[in-house]
C-alpha cells in the first residue's frame, strides 16, 4: 500500500483501502458540495472519480466553492476539478464531465459510476439524478444546504426518498430555502463530509447508513434530527 | 383536540421551534399549517408523529406535526 494512505489505517483495513482504489464515484455538481466531495473522496483514496458541471465560476462563488479561486473566476468548474486533482492525487482515474447532467444525458455519461453524488443547486435536477441512478442500478448519496441547514440522505434504487423530501418540487422555480439564504463557507463543507462518510460506508457496506432515512442539521440551534423516511420505513 | 407542531429552520422565524395548539377535531396537516401562515407549497418534508404524512390526512388528540421547509442548495 501507498504511503499517501498509511494514515487511513487502523479505521480502514489493507483490504479496504485497496477496494475503494478500485471504486467509481460520479460527483454531480461541483459547487459547493461537489468541490468539497472531489477533495475528500480522492484523498481517501477512491481510484475514480466522474466530476460533472457545466457551470463557470462566477465571482460570488468564492465564499466557499473549495475548488474556486481568485485565478479560476470565469474558468468552466470540471476543468477546474481536474487542474486541483492534478495536484492532489496524480494517481486518480479522473473523467471530467463538462455538462449539465440531465434525464437526457445522465445514463450515458455517469454510466461505469459504483455510486452517484448528488451535490446539484435545484430540485428538478436532483429528482431526475435519482432516476439516473436508479436506472444504472446504483446507490445516490443526497445532500443539500442552505444558510444554516443542510440535509444528508442514502437512496437505493427503488427508496424514492427524494420523492418524500422534496413533495412539491416545482415550488418556487425547483429552488429550496437558499434561494433566500445563500450557503456559508462552512455548511457546504459539513454536509459534504457527511457525504463522503456515508459514501464510503456504503461502498465498504460497513457501520450505519442513511438509507430511507434523512439527517437534518439545523446549525444554528445545533439540532441533528434522524427522520425516517423511504418505503421500507414506512 | 390538542396537536403538537415542530417547525424547523426559517419555519421557526417568528413561530419558535415548538408550539401546542387547539385544533378542531376534522383538523389536518394542511389546516395546521394554515393556522401557522405557513403555505403548504412552502413544506418540503411533513412528518406526522415521526412518519410521512399526508397535508389531508387526518389528525387525533396528541398527535406530534412537524414542517420542514425546501433546502435544496449544493
Amino acid at each position: 500500500m501507498q504511503a499517501r494512505y498509511a494514515r487511513n489505517l487502523e479505521t480502514l483495513s489493507e483490504e479496504e483501502v485497496a477496494f475503494l482504489g478500485g471504486k467509481t464515484v460520479a460527483v454531480v455538481g461541483l459547487g459547493g458540495l461537489g468541490g468539497y466531495l472531489v477533495e475528500y473522496l480522492a484523498r481517501l483514496g477512491v481510484g475514480g472519480i466522474m466530476a460533472a458541471d457545466g457551470d463557470r465560476f462566477d465571482e460570488s462563488n468564492l465564499n466557499r466553492q473549495l475548488l474556486s479561486d481568485a485565478i479560476s473566476v470565469g474558468e468552466g468548474k470540471a476543468e477546474a476539478a481536474r487542474r486541483r486533482m492534478a495536484l492532489v492525487n496524480p494517481q486518480l482515474r479522473f473523467v471530467s464531465i463538462p455538462s449539465r447532467i440531465d434525464s437526457e444525458n445522465g445514463v450515458e455519461l455517469l454510466r461505469g459510476a459504483d455510486i452517484i453524488m448528488d451535490a446539484v443547486d435545484t430540485i428538478p435536477a436532483r429528482l431526475a439524478l435519482q432516476e439516473i441512478a436508479e436506472d444504472l442500478g446504483v446507490p445516490l448519496v443526497h445532500g443539500a444546504v442552505a444558510g444554516w441547514y443542510g440535509q444528508v440522505a442514502t437512496i437505493f434504487p427503488g427508496d424514492r426518498t427524494l420523492d418524500e423530501i422534496y413533495r412539491n418540487p416545482a415550488a418556487r422555480g425547483g429552488r429550496g430555502i437558499e434561494e433566500r439564504l445563500g450557503n456559508l463557507s462552512f455548511g457546504p463543507a459539513i454536509v459534504a463530509g457527511l457525504q463522503a462518510a456515508e459514501a464510503v460506508k456504503v461502498l465498504l457496506d460497513r457501520g450505519a447508513t442513511l438509507r430511507n432515512g434523512l439527517l437534518v442539521i439545523d446549525l444554528l440551534d445545533y439540532e441533528f434530527d434522524l427522520i425516517e423516511l423511504g418505503k421500507q420505513g414506512a | 383536540m390538542n396537536v403538537t407542531v415542530r417547525l424547523f429552520a426559517t419555519f421557526r422565524e417568528g413561530r419558535g421551534k415548538e408550539l401546542s395548539l387547539e385544533m378542531a377535531e376534522d383538523a389536518t396537516p394542511a389546516i395546521v399549517a394554515e393556522r401557522l401562515g405557513i403555505g403548504v407549497k412552502d413544506i418540503a418534508i411533513l412528518l406526522v408523529n415521526g412518519r410521512d404524512g399526508k397535508v389531508d390526512g387526518s389528525l387525533a388528540e396528541g398527535d406530534r406535526v412537524s414542517f420542514f421547509p425546501p433546502v435544496g442548495g449544493g
